[in-house]
């Protein structure tokens, strides 16, 4: 453990093929992201307050909950469209309500915290947020906006980093991760917000890394073998970074670990969507941003290799 | 390969000045003349409520309005020209009246050209083809007075938070028109709230006493609605202020002797009194509005003058009204109104519960990451693990040294730079392997290792960063927490893998000049 390693991932022989199963990869995940696309328009994504705007009150009432009462209380300050759920101990409630402007949302905050008091005296008030709709719909704006402006630029670095054969194939492989990790979050009923969006770019950048680092190694054995054909070049730069591949993604994939596992309610959605990520990032990496590349490549990076000799 | 002293004891200068840097978050202050700066936690680690509010444009504008109509009469009074039908629409933010006569139209437009202008092209003054002379704001120029308003409303808005006992309260400003206030500990922001969205504009004015006026008031006067609906319906009051509640140096709630009920005391400065003792002593008999933000508290009628400068209002107060009206008149009226737009409380307790989620993932994430590095890279995971160590205590340094706020995904942030920052060991690691296993000789395996790994290294650091910059523009609260983070994460790392763990590597090779690399 102190001098040679223990363990590894794969032997420094492994030659494994796995442009023979380009198409399965990409048909696999065209077909993934399509579902997905599917899932975003229908039933689509849970949006959390953040972007949804209203109020949710998270309170730990002094005995069992009563769901009863609280509707009651609720109901005697005029609020009746409020969904009130149990989440963790039998004594956790979530209380949540659509409301319309800023002004009315920030009233009726103050109310769901006096009818929760009145129904159970003594109950303690965890969180109370209030987003009124101009402000919510400025989050998702930004939100959106900071996720395409990432895309674009990452775009642009890889562009000018590598030939546009490259940026292109990164960029339809992270496009589809994001459709995919989209899915995810509608199947999980994870809720889309701010966090999430931090969630999502830090997959994608932790997916453009991986694919920058094969992409380095295609670009130093296009140097090197100058005569090998493109699919066996691809195949090669894999395998030979297969086990920094593994490596990175073990890594990142057992820091979030246990923000999944101890995170508490804020980060476990940001944590599953982050392992999931991972995993979404690393394959992509192999499956589809090196059969994009073989495909797109083909001819033209052959071409473009004579200028080396030059 | 080789690394100077100077070199070497930079880098290690570095990690000790890091360490250093840390401490003041364990500590508390030993060393009161040192500087120390720590990191702050944030309201989601802390417990506390976060205010975002808004000023009224529409109001700002209203009363804008409501000053260029008064100068407007003034002007064409002075210029001996006549005119019909002054109104004000907020909405479109105009003034419009219409001319005596309409060959008096291009004499009114050059009179009005003339008025001063708070900032440049402020309105715009034009005949219409219905022959009325309109005054147009600009946008600009509301977005100017939205700016100014939120500079002063800060300034009023710290004073009333700090007369309420709050502890280490933010403000800031946000945009043009906004202003974020955050108040550490306070786990119920309804009096702020009250506080804050109160404007406490108090003026006095004169009272029309034409009774036809109570149900249809000619313009220039407005039928303003009691305070307190059961001392009766709506009065007709001039818009005209004669004495403005700025003026006023110092106010207090006390419990009136007479009726003993709470009622609120104050003194005017000199202006105020000069002005008060003019307008009583010329309208004896009349009656005299208290005005607080368009609604009247109180209308007594005057009955001889009053020139000593102290005055009382007694409007059916409580304690705490009577206290909050009096701490609202000392720290000065909102020049709008500010509406809370959005609002997040996080109570202590849950607070405490997300430190302690926070510091057990961060801790687990910690060991498991070095366990790995231990197992799958021996002594150069080792190395690897040095670094990371030091990544962290870098990181919070940096963070402390900013006077940073951690959030709970800010702390997220940390723990995934750990688990990316050994990308960049691992990618040494498995070079130096692969040129090992080519044949190379450990220096050179290890030479060729650091100098292919690195520009690896840089670009996929580099575009990680790109997304998270972006993050950080765009995104607010804790949100920029995890996005600031990650990016402080990424410069440490880029100096404990490529500065750090190689300088380890290298003093390795050089004190035992190994036949073979432990890869």
């Amino acid at each position: 453990m102190f001098g040679r390693p223990l363990l590894r991932f794969v032997r420094k022989d492994t030659h494994i093929n796995f442009m023979r199963g380009r198409f399965a990869g990409l048909i696999t995940s065209a077909v993934l992201s399509l579902a997905s696309i599917g899932l975003f328009f229908y039933p689509g994504l849970t949006l959390g307050l953040d972007f949804r705007g209203g109020i949710v009150v998270e309170a730990k009432t002094s005995g069992p909950a009563d769901f009863g009462k609280l509707r009651t209380a609720l109901a005697a300050h005029n609020i009746t469209h409020a969904s009130i759920q149990a989440f963790g101990a039998p004594n956790d409630v979530l209380i949540r309500l659509d409301t319309g402007d800023g002004q009315e949302t920030n009233k009726v905050v103050d109310s769901v915290r006096h009818a929760v008091d009145e129904a159970q005296p003594g109950t303690t008030v965890l969180r109370a947020d209030a987003v009124g709709a101009s402000v919510s719909s400025e989050l998702f704006r930004n939100g959106m906006l900071a996720l395409g402006l990432s895309l674009a630029m990452i775009l642009a670095y890889i562009w000018f980093r590598f030939e546009w054969e490259f940026a292109l194939s990164a960029v339809i492989t992270l496009v589809l991760d994001l459709t995919k990790t989209m899915g995810f979050l509608v199947i999980t009923g994870f809720e889309f917000d701010l966090v999430m969006v931090a969630a999502i770019l830090t997959i994608l950048g932790y997916s453009t890394n991986d694919k920058v680092v094969v992409y380095d190694r295609v670009r130093e054995n296009l140097r090197k073998y100058r005569t090998m054909p493109l699919r066996e070049l691809i195949d090669l730069s894999i395998n030979e970074t297969l086990n920094r591949t593994l490596g990175t993604s073990s890594t990142v994939f057992l820091a979030a670990l246990p923000l999944a596992l101890f995170g508490g309610t804020t980060l476990s959605g940001f944590a599953w969507t982050m392992l999931f990520g991972i995993v979404v990032g690393t394959s992509s990496s192999i499956f589809i941003a090196a059969p994009l590349l073989l495909f797109m490549g083909e001819g033209r990076l052959k071409n473009s290799r004579t200028e080396y000799k030059q | 390969m080789y690394y100077s002293r100077l070199k070497l004891a930079s880098v290690l200068g570095v990690c000790l000045l890091g360490l250093l840097l840390c401490l003041p978050n364990g500590l508390r202050n030993p060393f009161p003349s040192m500087p120390w700066r720590q990191i702050h936690l944030g309201l989601d680690l802390r417990g506390g409520s976060y205010l975002l509010m808004q000023v009224d444009l529409k109001s700002l504008t209203h009363d804008r309005l409501q000053t260029l109509a008064d100068t407007t009469r003034e002007t064409l009074l002075k210029s001996q020209l006549g005119y019909r039908n002054i109104t004000t629409n907020a909405d479109a933010g105009t003034v419009s009246f219409n001319p005596r006569d309409a060959s008096e139209a291009d004499a009114d437009v050059t009179a009005l050209e003339k008025l001063p202008r708070v900032v440049p092209n402020e309105f715009t003054v034009k005949k219409q083809d219905n022959g009325s002379i309109v005054l147009t704001l600009s946008q600009d120029a509301v977005k100017a007075r939205a700016r100014e308003a939120v500079t002063q409303s800060i300034e009023i808005v710290r004073r009333r938070i700090d007369a309420t006992g709050a502890v280490d309260p933010e403000i800031t400003r946000q945009g043009d028109d906004r202003i974020v206030v955050e108040l550490p500990g306070v786990s119920d922001p309804e009096r702020i709230k009250t506080l804050l969205g109160t404007t406490a504009k108090m003026t006095f004015r004169l009272v029309d006493s034409n009774p036809m006026h109570t149900t249809a008031p000619p313009p220039g006067v407005s039928l303003l609605p009691m305070s307190d609906p059961a001392e009766g319906g709506p009065l007709p009051v001039y818009d005209h202020v004669d004495v403005d509640g700025t003026d006023l140096t110092n106010a207090g709630a006390a419990i009136d002797s007479q009726s003993g009920e709470w009622a609120v005391s104050f003194t005017f400065d000199s202006i105020g009194t000069h002005a008060f003792s003019t307008v009583t002593q010329a309208n004896v008999g009349k009656r005299f509005a208290i005005v607080l933000d368009n609604k009247v508290i109180e209308a007594p009628v005057i009955r001889s003058p009053i020139t000593g400068g102290n005055g009382q209002i007694t409007g059916g107060f409580d304690a705490q009204r009577a206290t909050d009206l009096a701490l609202m008149l000392r720290a000065g009226a909102l020049p709008a109104p500010l509406s809370v737009v959005e609002q997040r409380t996080i109570g202590p307790s849950l607070g405490a519960d997300s430190i302690r989620a926070g510091m057990l993932s961060l801790a687990a994430g910690f060991v498991m990451v070095i366990l790995f590095m231990a197992l799958f890279y021996g002594r150069f995971g080792w190395y690897a693990n040095v670094a990371l160590l030091a990544n962290l205590v870098l990181m919070v340094a940096i963070l402390s040294l900013f006077e940073a706020t951690l959030t709970l995904p800010g702390m997220a942030g940390m723990l995934l730079t750990l688990g990316m920052a050994v990308d960049a060991n691992i990618l040494i690691n498995e070079r130096i392997r692969e040129e090992v296993a080519r044949g190379r000789t450990p220096l050179a395996a290890m030479q060729a290792g650091f100098e292919r790994a690195t520009s690896t290294i840089v670009d996929s650091n580099a575009t990680a960063l790109l997304a998270h910059v972006m993050l950080f523009v765009f995104g607010t609260g804790p949100v920029r927490g995890f996005a600031l983070t990650i990016t402080i994460g990424i410069a440490t790392t880029l100096f404990t893998t490529l500065l750090l763990s190689r300088l380890l590597m290298v003093r390795w090779y050089a004190l035992t000049r190994p036949t073979s690399l432990p890869v």
